[in-house]
C-alpha cells in the first residue's frame, strides 16, 4: 500500500516535476490508462488465477464504443462511458461464461479467440475506418463542456480514475466475494468441498476486469484521438499480459507498476536509439530471472528495507 | 431405528475393465461413527469419493438424510451438511489458518456476494472459526499462515475446516495418515470428542485407532463389502481375517 | 487449388508446431519464442542462398545455423526457466521475441526480403484438366509429408523417441527412472529449432519475409497444439492440416459463399472478417468437445 501510495503522490506532482509540458503529460497519460487496464487484468490473474490473453479485446470495445457514438455525434462522457461499461460488460459475461468452462490451457487459447473476433470484426468495419482506423472529432465533453480538451484536466482525470479503479480492487479483495476468488485460485478443491462453487465468482470478475478495461478503452480513444483495429490485437493482450506480470502478481499495485514502468522505459529507450527493443528485450529477460516477485516486490522489499 | 444420515445403495464404478467399487451398501446412523476399512486396492478412497461427490458412480444411489444427491455436486453437497477431510491436506497455503476455518463458516452464513466489508472483520465469522481451532487446539496457531503449519497442524486444520461446516455427516479419509504415534494418539482423542455429534464416516488404515473409536465397521475387499458389524464381530469373522491374510493383524 | 494452398499451409505450420508440442508436452515449456526460430530460419536461409547463389546451399546452411541460433538462446536463456512457472516463461520469451524481432530488422532492415524459387522447382505443373499449379508449392507439401513420417518413424520406433513419448506423457517419472533429462531436453529443444528453422526457409520464396512473420505463425501454432493435444505429433499434424484449410479456404470461399446472400459491399466485409475467424470458432468447438485436443499425449 505505501509503494501505491508514493506512486500516486509523484503522479500527482508530476506536472511540476519536470513532466510539466505536453508530450509528458501525454506519455503519463498512456501509463494510467495502461494501469486502467492492467488492473482490471490483475484481478483475473493475480486475484482469481485465471489468466486471459483477450483482455486487448475489452480495451478495444470501449475504444470503439467512443468510435461508433463519435460518428453519431455523440460525445458526451455522460452517455459515452457507460455505453462503454454496458457493451464490455455483456461481451465479458457472453465469452466468460463459456471460456470459464475451461482450465489452465485451454482457457488461454479461448480468450485468445474471442479477442482473435473481436479484432476481426473491428478490422472488417469499413464503417468505422477498418484497417485504417478512426480519428475522432474531438475528446468527449462531460455535460457539455470540453474539459478533456485541456492537458491537465486530462491527467488528473485519469489520476483519479486509477485511483478510484485501485481501491474498488482492494475493497474487492478483501470483501467476502474476493476471499472466495483468491480461495478458489489457491484450491478449487477446497473451495469446493466447502460449498463454493467457483464460476460465478469468477465470472463477475471477469466482468468487472473487461469493464475496468473498456474504461481505460474511452479513455485511450480521448488521449490519442484516434483508434484503430491493432488495439485488439492479441500482441496488444500480450502486453497487458506482461505488464502485469513484470509489475508482480502480490498486489494490485503491481499492475500500476508495472505499467507506469513499461511506458517509461519504452520512452527513455526509444529516445536513445531507434533499436531500443534491443535492449528491451533482453531488460525483460532479466527482470524475469532476477526479480521473481516482479518490479512491485522488488521495490516493496526496497522500501521496507530502506 | 432412526432414519439414517448416510445410506449408500448397491454402488458401482469400474475404470476400465476394472470394478473398483462392486455393490457396495452401508448405512450410517445418527451420532454413528462408522468406520470403513480394507486391505491396500480394496477401493476405500474411490469410495469416499463417491460419497463426498468428486466421482459419480457408474450404479447406484448416495443417499444423504433421506435425499438422493448422487447427481449432486460436492459443493452442492457441502451445503447440505455433508462434509470432507482430505487425505492429502488440501489447506489454503496462503491464508491464515484462521481464515482457513472462516471461510468454511462464510460457506453457511448467507450469501458471499458482499463486496464492501472486509470480510477478516467480520467477527461472527472469526468467533465461529476460532471456536472451530480450539476445538482441534489449533487456536495458538490461528494467525499462523497455513502453509507454514507442520503436516500434524495441517490435519488438524482439516478438520477444523470441516468441522466450522456445521456438519450432519463428517467424511474422514485416513486423517491419521503419515502421523507418528503421539500425533495419532492426540488425532484420535480429538475424534473420540466428537463422538455423538455429526455422524462421521472414517476411513482409516491404523487398526488401533479403528477398534477404538467405531461403533461399526465396514470392510471392503477388491472393491466389495465383505463384512458390516460391531468391532467384535469384525474381529472374530473369518471371512475378514482371510482378506487381511498376511496384511497387519486386528484388534 | 484453395485446398492445396491450404494443405501446404497445414504442413507449414505442423513443421512449427510440432517443434512446440514437443517442448510444452515434454518440458512443460511454453516457447513464445518459437516463431522467431522459424523467421530466423527464412532469414538465414535468404541471405547465405543469396551469398553462395543457390537455393540449395541456402537451405542446407541455413539448417544448422538456426539450429545454432536455437542452441545459443536455449543456453543463454531457456535453461533457466525450466523451474519456473509458465507464466515466467511466457514473459521472458516474450523478450526473447521483442530482441529478435528488433535484430532482424537492425541487421536486415524492415523492408520484406525476397527469395527466388530455385529453377528445378520453378513453374507449374497441370494436376488436373486446366488446371495448372506450382511446382514449389507441390515440394513444400512433399517435403512436409515426408518430415512428417520420418519425425512419426523417429517418435514411434526408435529408442530416442520411446523416451520422447515417455517424456510427453510424464516427463517427472521419467526423471525419476534415471533418464538423462537434461540430455532429452536438449534433443527434443533442437529438434523442434530446426523444424522450425527448416519450415521458415521453405516458406520464404512464397511468403514474405518480413520482421514479424513468426508472430502470425506462433498463434497458429499455438491453436494447432491446443487442438491436436500437447505433447502429441500426430494430433499436430491433424490439427496443423485442418488449421491450414480452414485458415486458407476459409479467407478464401466466405466472401464469395457470402455474397450469395448478401450484397457485395457487406458480404467482402463480413466475409473477411467471418474468414479469419473460423480457425478460432474451430477450435472453440473442438474444445468445447474434446478439452484435452484430439490425441491428448499426458496421462490422467
Amino acid at each position: 500500500m505505501r509503494l501505491a501510495l508514493a506512486v500516486f503522490a509523484l503522479l500527482a506532482a508530476a506536472p511540476w516535476l519536470g513532466f510539466g509540458e505536453g508530450h509528458s503529460l501525454t506519455l503519463l497519460a498512456r501509463g494510467m490508462i495502461l494501469g486502467i487496464a492492467a488492473l482490471g487484468l490483475w484481478l483475473l490473474v493475480g486475484g482469481a488465477g485465471l489468466v486471459s490473453l483477450g483482455h486487448a479485446a475489452m480495451l478495444g470495445i470501449g475504444a470503439y464504443a467512443v468510435v461508433v457514438l463519435d460518428d453519431a455525434r455523440i460525445t458526451d462522457a455522460l452517455v459515452v462511458v457507460p455505453v462503454a461499461l454496458a457493451a464490455a460488460a455483456i461481451f465479458a459475461l457472453l465469452t466468460g461464461a463459456v471460456a470459464l468452462r475451461t482450465t489452465g490451457v485451454n482457457f488461454i487459447m479461448i480468450t485468445i479467440a474471442f479477442g482473435q473476433m473481436a479484432f476481426f470484426t473491428a478490422s472488417s468495419l469499413a464503417l468505422y475506418g477498418g484497417d485504417d482506423g478512426y480519428t475522432l472529432y474531438g475528446r468527449n465533453t462531460i455535460g457539455g463542456a470540453r474539459w478533456l480538451q485541456d492537458r491537465l484536466v486530462f491527467h488528473y482525470t485519469c489520476l483519479a480514475l486509477l485511483i478510484a479503479c485501485f481501491l474498488l480492487l482492494r475493497m474487492l479483495l478483501a470483501s467476502r466475494f474476493g476471499r472466495v476468488l483468491r480461495a478458489a485460485k489457491e484450491s478449487p478443491l477446497r473451495v469446493e468441498a466447502i460449498g463454493f462453487n467457483p464460476y460465478p465468482y469468477r465470472l463477475l470478475a471477469y466482468v468487472v476486469a473487461g469493464m475496468m478495461a473498456a474504461l481505460a478503452g474511452v479513455l485511450l480513444a480521448n488521449a490519442t484521438e484516434f483508434v484503430a483495429p491493432s488495439y485488439l490485437a492479441w500482441q496488444r493482450s500480450g502486453e497487458l499480459l506482461f505488464v502485469v506480470i513484470l509489475g508482480g502478481l502480490g498486489g494490485p499495485q503491481g499492475a500500476v507498476v508495472g505499467a507506469l514502468a513499461l511506458v517509461l522505459v519504452e520512452e527513455l529507450l526509444s529516445d536513445l536509439t531507434e533499436h531500443w527493443r534491443l535492449i528491451m528485450g533482453p531488460l525483460l529477460v532479466l527482470a524475469v530471472l532476477f526479480l521473481p516477485r516482479g518490479i512491485a516486490g522488488g521495490l516493496a522489499g526496497v522500501l521496507r528495507r530502506g | 431405528m432412526a432414519e439414517p444420515v448416510l445410506r449408500l445403495d448397491a454402488l458401482h464404478k469400474s475404470f476400465g475393465g476394472l470394478a473398483v467399487t462392486a455393490d457396495v451398501s452401508l448405512d450410517v446412523r445418527p451420532g454413528e461413527l462408522h468406520a470403513v476399512i480394507g486391505p491396500n486396492g480394496a477401493g476405500k478412497t474411490t469410495l469416499i469419493h463417491q460419497v463426498s461427490g468428486t466421482l459419480r458412480p457408474d450404479a447406484g444411489r448416495v443417499v444423504f438424510e433421506g435425499r438422493d444427491v448422487t447427481a449432486l455436486s460436492m459443493a452442492r453437497r457441502a451445503r447440505l451438511g455433508l462434509a470432507r477431510s482430505f487425505q492429502i491436506t488440501a489447506v489454503l497455503p496462503g491464508f491464515s489458518t484462521r481464515e482457513n476455518v472462516a471461510l468454511a463458516v462464510q460457506a453457511r452464513s448467507g450469501t458471499s456476494f458482499r463486496f464492501l466489508r472486509a470480510a477478516a472483520g467480520e467477527r461472527a465469522l472469526n468467533d465461529a472459526a476460532e471456536a472451530a481451532l480450539a476445538q482441534v487446539g489449533l487456536l495458538d496457531r490461528a494467525a499462523v499462515a497455513a502453509g507454514a503449519l507442520s503436516h500434524g497442524e495441517k490435519r488438524q486444520l482439516e478438520l477444523a475446516i470441516a468441522l466450522a461446516q456445521a456438519p450432519r455427516l463428517l467424511l474422514l479419509d485416513e486423517p491419521l495418515a503419515g502421523t507418528g504415534a503421539e500425533e495419532a494418539e492426540r488425532l484420535v482423542a480429538l475424534l473420540r470428542t466428537l463422538k455423538g455429534g455429526p455422524a462421521i464416516l472414517l476411513v482409516e488404515h491404523d487398526m488401533q485407532a479403528v477398534f477404538a473409536l467405531a461403533d461399526r465397521i465396514t470392510v471392503l475387499a477388491l472393491g466389495r463389502v465383505i463384512a458390516t458389524g460391531t468391532p467384535d464381530a469384525i474381529r472374530a469373522d473369518a471371512a475378514v481375517r482371510e482378506a487381511y491374510l498376511g496384511e497387519e493383524a486386528i484388534g | 487449388m484453395q485446398a492445396l494452398n491450404g494443405l501446404q499451409y497445414g504442413v507449414l505450420l505442423f513443421l512449427v508446431a510440432a517443434g512446440l508440442t514437443l517442448v510444452f508436452g515434454v518440458m512443460d515449456f511454453i516457447n513464445l519464442a518459437h516463431g522467431v526460430q522459424y523467421m530466423l530460419g527464412a532469414y538465414l536461409g535468404v541471405s547465405l542462398a543469396a551469398a553462395t547463389g543457390s537455393f540449395w546451399w541456402g537451405l542446407l546452411l541455413a539448417l544448422p545455423a538456426a539450429l545454432a541460433c536455437g542452441l545459443v538462446l536455449e543456453w543463454l536463456v531457456f535453461r533457466h526457466l525450466y523451474r519456473r512457472d509458465h507464466l515466467a516463461q511466457v514473459l521472458a520469451t516474450f523478450g526473447v521475441i521483442l530482441f529478435l524481432n528488433q535484430l532482424v530488422k537492425a541487421v536486415w532492415g524492415s523492408a520484406p526480403l525476397h527469395m527466388p524459387i530455385p529453377a528445378l522447382l520453378d513453374g507449374g505443373i497441370e494436376i488436373m484438366l486446366g488446371l495448372r499449379y506450382p511446382v514449389y508449392r507441390i515440394a513444400i507439401l512433399a517435403a512436409g509429408l515426408a518430415t512428417a513420417a520420418a519425425l512419426w518413424l523417429l517418435i514411434e520406433r526408435t529408442r530416442a523417441g520411446a523416451l520422447v513419448r515417455a517424456g510427453a506423457s510424464n516427463a517427472p517419472m521419467l526423471s525419476a527412472l534415471g533418464v538423462d533429462t537434461g540430455r532429452l531436453f536438449m534433443l527434443v529443444f533442437a529438434c523442434g529449432a530446426m523444424l522450425a528453422g527448416f519450415a521458415g526457409v521453405m516458406a520464404a520464396p512464397i511468403l514474405s519475409v518480413e520482421p514479424g512473420m513468426g508472430d502470425t505463425v506462433l498463434i497458429l501454432a499455438f491453436v494447432v497444439i491446443v487442438i491436436g493435444g500437447i505433447g502429441s505429433i500426430r494430433g499436430a499434424f491433424l490439427a496443423a492440416l485442418i488449421v491450414g484449410l480452414v485458415e486458407t479456404l476459409g479467407r478464401s470461399l466466405l466472401p464469395d459463399l457470402l455474397r450469395l446472400v448478401m450484397t457485395p459491399g457487406p458480404a467482402r466485409q463480413a466475409g473477411a472478417a467471418l474468414g479469419s475467424m473460423l480457425v478460432y470458432l474451430a477450435m472453440a468447438l473442438i474444445l468445447a468437445v474434446r478439452p484435452r485436443g484430439l490425441f491428448p499425449a499426458r496421462a490422467g
